[in-house]
Formats: C-alpha cells, structure tokens, sequence
C-alpha cells in the first residue's frame, strides 16, 4: 500500500483551492489598496467584518455572510464620507473599538464561543469545506472582475486624481467601488488567516511587489504569485508541522516582504554609487 | 478665424463666493498667455471653469467656439495639485499612460496606438530616460514633465498648465519654460500659464492676463503692467519698477509677486 501524500486527503485539496482563491484576490486588491495608501481602511473593515461576522453566528447563518454584509456596509460608509475621513484617525479608531466590542457581545451570546472566536479571529483554512470553495469562487470570481471593470479609472484616480476628476471620472464613485472591491476581499481573506491577519495576504505580497518592480501590470501579477506561493508553502508547511497554517503563512509574508524591501534597497545602493 | 478662447462677462463663484465677477477677454489660437494676479484672484478657477469644471454663474465661455465639456480632447490640462506621486514607486511610463483614455471602463491595456501615443508625448517633453524611472527618484522638474506629457496625450490644440513652476528651482523654471514655449510653436498650440511671477515668462509668452479683485486686464506686457492697470486690480497702490529689462512690482508694503510657495484658490 502506498503512503498517502498530502494531497490524498480531502481537507488538504480543499484547503489549497481555497488559499489559492482567497490568495489571488487578496492580493490584486491589495496592490490597488497599497497604491492608494489605504491600509489603514482595510485594516478598519476587517475589524468591522469580525462583528457582522459573529453576529450572523449568533442568529445561525455562516459567519462569511455576515463578515461580507458588515465590511459592505462600512466600505460604502468611507466611500462616501471619503475626504472627511483624513485626519479622523480618533474616530475611526473609536469604530472599530466599538466594533470589536460589539463581536464580543455577540460571541458571548452563542455557545461555542472559544474555538468560532479564534478561527473568526486567526482563520483555519483546514475548516474550509466543498461547498464553501465553491462560494469562495463564487465571491472571488464578483471581486476580481469589479476590480478588472473598474482599474482604468481607478488607476488613473489614484496616480493623478486631478486630471482624472477634470476628465469626467468621479473620484467618490471610483472610491465606494473600489471599497467595496475591498470589502469582499477582505471577507474571503479572513477565511483563510482570519479578521486580525488579512494584511498577511493584503497587504504584505503587494507592498512586495511595489519594492520589485516598477511596471504596474507586473506588480499585479507578482503580487498574486508571491500571495499564492506563500499560501500554498504554508499550508504544506502546517501539515508537516502541525503550527497553524496562518503562523506560516504570517512568517513567509514577513519574510519575504523584508527581503524584497532589502532587494530594493541594495538596487537603489547600486545605482546611486554608479551614476 | 475661429478664436481659442472667448469669455464675454463671465462670472465664475465656488463655494458661495464670486471669486471672477466680471471678465471679459479674447484669446486667440496659437497665443501664449501667462496668467497672474494675487492669491485667490481666481487663476485656478479660470481654468476649471475653461475645462467645464465650473459653469460659469452668468456670462458665457467658449472653447474654440463651443461651450466647454469635460471630456475634450481639444485641451490638454496640468493640475496644481499634484496628488501622492511624489513617493510611489511606479515607473515614469506607466504614470503617464494612466491618462490616456483613463476614463474609461476596462482594464487599462493600451493597444498599439495607445502606447505609441504615450511614447510621443513622452519624447515630445524629452522624458525618453525618465520612462524607465520610479517616480519616487524623480526630481521635481523631471515629474514636472511628465505631468505636461500626460496634458500633450490625445494631441490637444490648448494647454492649460496651472502653476507649472511651483516649487521648482530657477534652473528648471527656465527648462519647464523653454519646453513649453517649443511645444506652443512646433505645434501651434494656445497655452495659458499660470504662475506667481512674471520675470521667468517674460520671453516666453505673448501677452499678459493679470486677474485681481475679480476683474482682469489682458494685453502686452507693456500695457497691463503699469502701475494704474495693477493699482485697479490690487485695489491699493502699486508701482511697477523695470530693473534689467525684468518687473518688479511694489505695493506699499513691498515687493508683491515674489511668493511662489503659496497655493491658490
């Protein structure tokens, strides 16, 4: 009899579907999300996501549903208050504080609250069964073609937004697109490294990509390699290890965001001792 | 022969307040015009209404004989504000096609007209070695000339350029002028300039149009700049001093068009 591989179980094939999934439209959002210099607004809806999350756990629908209705909602919220949010840092802060606290009211209201909290909060992309890949493609599949839909124009806002408003581009309709873009992504996200840790897949393989290279379509494309290969050697990196997937997939991010940023460095080191 | 801009008593208002209460001036193709007048005197809000981004309270604007629309591919426009290109690190090239046809829905994937389009405008300002270059190294007269690459894309026959030379040092204000002064005549373009001080556009430009008090006084160099024209616009008394074929102009409390960091309205 042979030895099983890794990919002879079941929870092993869905679980690299998924963070293939996830990891793709993680990270081609977060390439625009770097660009536009929106971290922060999607660290915030990620916290939102984990009180819409637990509270749809609460009145027994899957928390995917709830996480997706709760950062919607917050995404078109900063759409549309846009540049009155710049310089609220106190008030957004207080938000997501609030709904922080709200998801742990909620939490504490269902029965199992230990182990949903932490895979709501760390993900578990081991839990992540048949019928939720296929919603995962679903929902990655509205996300990635909004976000190819929309790019030109987003592009053209984010790199020169003056130009852009006097061509006819509505910069606040660009802004609630592109967040709700955001919104989904960072709800498929936390399926796989949970609501604390989307800037693993968001943010991290993207600022990567922006250090490499300078050509925005292949930073793109980098960016969604880079999201997946990480994904993927975390996950066989967990089966081997029996550490969570998300540690791994946290640690490669890390790493290889700090290599790149040295590549990058010694580059411009090189260029500046030639010319 | 069809002017190039016509404004027949244009008042132009932004946020309730009549910023332009009367202007009335005829510009014709091919002219280059440096625009001038005091902090809020309504240089950007000239353009914006030229570029149709503000509708005009009362009077009417015309635009090569037609009221100004948003999507015109007959004026080329360079912003004040320059947005957060200063630190990103994309490549020169990609910045400037992000203009071309930017409007539209899509992917943004040019085509081969599309990029030999870019590829013109880029030569045209000669940015060639700048195009391979993140924009985070560039220096803030070689961004300077990709923004005017991104206003020549579509062959325009109008550039509007406000405050192209904010904020750079005297040897790029002289680069920026001279390209743009080579592109009006290779090209036969009508170029309006804002800018903070005269002396730099003085060779380059054709006429003069100062704005101030909501008024406006268009005409040569000559003409506009004496001491009753600048005393009327100003509202207070102005003396207007040449000093090695340069101007100087003075209030009572000292030399007045020397502030080139300050922003407009």
């Amino acid at each position: 009899m042979p030895i099983p591989t890794m990919l002879d179980y079941e929870f092993m094939r869905t679980a690299f579907a998924a963070g293939a999934i996830v990891a793709l439209v993680a990270a081609a959002v977060g390439y625009f999300l770097v660009l536009r210099q929106l971290v922060f607004a999607g660290h915030a809806l990620s916290h939102v996501g984990f009180a819409g999350a637990t509270g749809a756990a609460l009145i027994g629908v899957a928390p995917l549903w709830g996480l997706l209705a709760f950062t919607l909602a917050a995404a078109m919220a900063m759409g549309l208050l846009g540049e009155r949010l710049n310089g609220r840092d106190v008030a957004v802060g207080i938000v997501l504080a609030l709904a922080l606290g709200l998801g742990v009211l909620f939490l504490s209201l269902t029965k199992r609250h230990a182990t949903q909290a932490t895979i709501l909060l760390f993900g578990n992309v081991f839990a992540v069964d048949v019928h939720t890949v296929w919603v995962l493609l679903g929902l990655g599949g509205i996300g990635l073609g909004a976000l190819a839909v929309v790019s030109r124009p987003l592009l053209f806002a984010t790199l020169a937004p003056e130009l852009a408003q006097a061509k006819g581009v509505s910069l606040r309709g660009v802004s609630v697109a592109f967040l709700a873009i955001v919104a989904v992504a960072v709800a498929l996200t936390a399926q796989v490294v949970g609501v604390l840790l989307v800037f693993a897949l968001m943010v991290a393989p993207a600022a990567a990509a922006l250090k490499l290279t300078t050509r925005i379509g292949a930073g793109v494309a980098l960016a969604a390699g880079l999201a997946v290969c990480e994904t993927w050697a975390g996950i066989a990196l967990a089966y081997a290890t029996d550490w969570p997937a998300t540690v791994w997939i946290v640690l490669l991010s890390t790493a290889f965001y700090l290599l790149s940023a040295n590549v990058q460095g010694a580059v411009a080191r090189r260029r500046a001792h030639r010319t | 022969m069809q002017e190039a801009i016509e404004l027949d008593h244009v008042v132009l208002a932004r946020g309730g307040r009549t910023v332009l209460s009367d202007l009335s001036a005829t510009i014709h193709p091919g002219e280059f015009i440096g625009i001038f007048g005091p902090n809020g005197a309504g240089k950007s809000t000239l353009l914006h209404g030229l570029l149709g981004l503000l509708p005009p309270a009362a009077g009417s604007i015309s635009v090569f004989g037609a009221a100004p629309a948003r999507v015109n591919r007959s004026v080329g426009y360079l912003p004040q504000k320059r947005g957060p290109v200063a630190d990103l690190h994309v490549r020169g090239r990609d910045f400037v096609a992000c203009a071309l046809h930017g409007e539209r829905w899509g992917v943004p994937r040019l085509g081969k007209a599309g990029r030999m389009e870019v590829d013109r405008a880029i030569d045209l300002v000669e940015a060639t070695p700048l195009a391979g270059r993140a924009l985070s190294s560039l220096s803030g007269g070689e961004l300077q000339r990709l923004l005017l690459a991104q206003a020549l894309l579509g062959r325009p026959r109008l550039l509007l350029l406000d405050e192209p030379l904010i904020s750079l040092d005297p040897r790029h204000v002289r680069s920026v002028v001279a390209l743009v002064k080579r592109l009006q005549k290779e090209m036969a373009l009508t170029v309006l300039f804002t800018a903070h001080e005269l002396n730099p556009l003085l060779e380059a430009m054709d006429r003069v149009l100062y704005l101030g008090r909501g008024q406006g006084a268009l005409g040569t160099v000559d003409e506009v700049m004496t001491s009753a024209v600048l005393s009327r616009l100003y509202g207070t008394s102005i003396d207007v001093l040449r000093v090695d074929g340069r101007v100087v102009v003075l209030s009572g409390q000292g030399v007045v068009d020397a502030d080139a960091h300050s922003h407009d309205a």
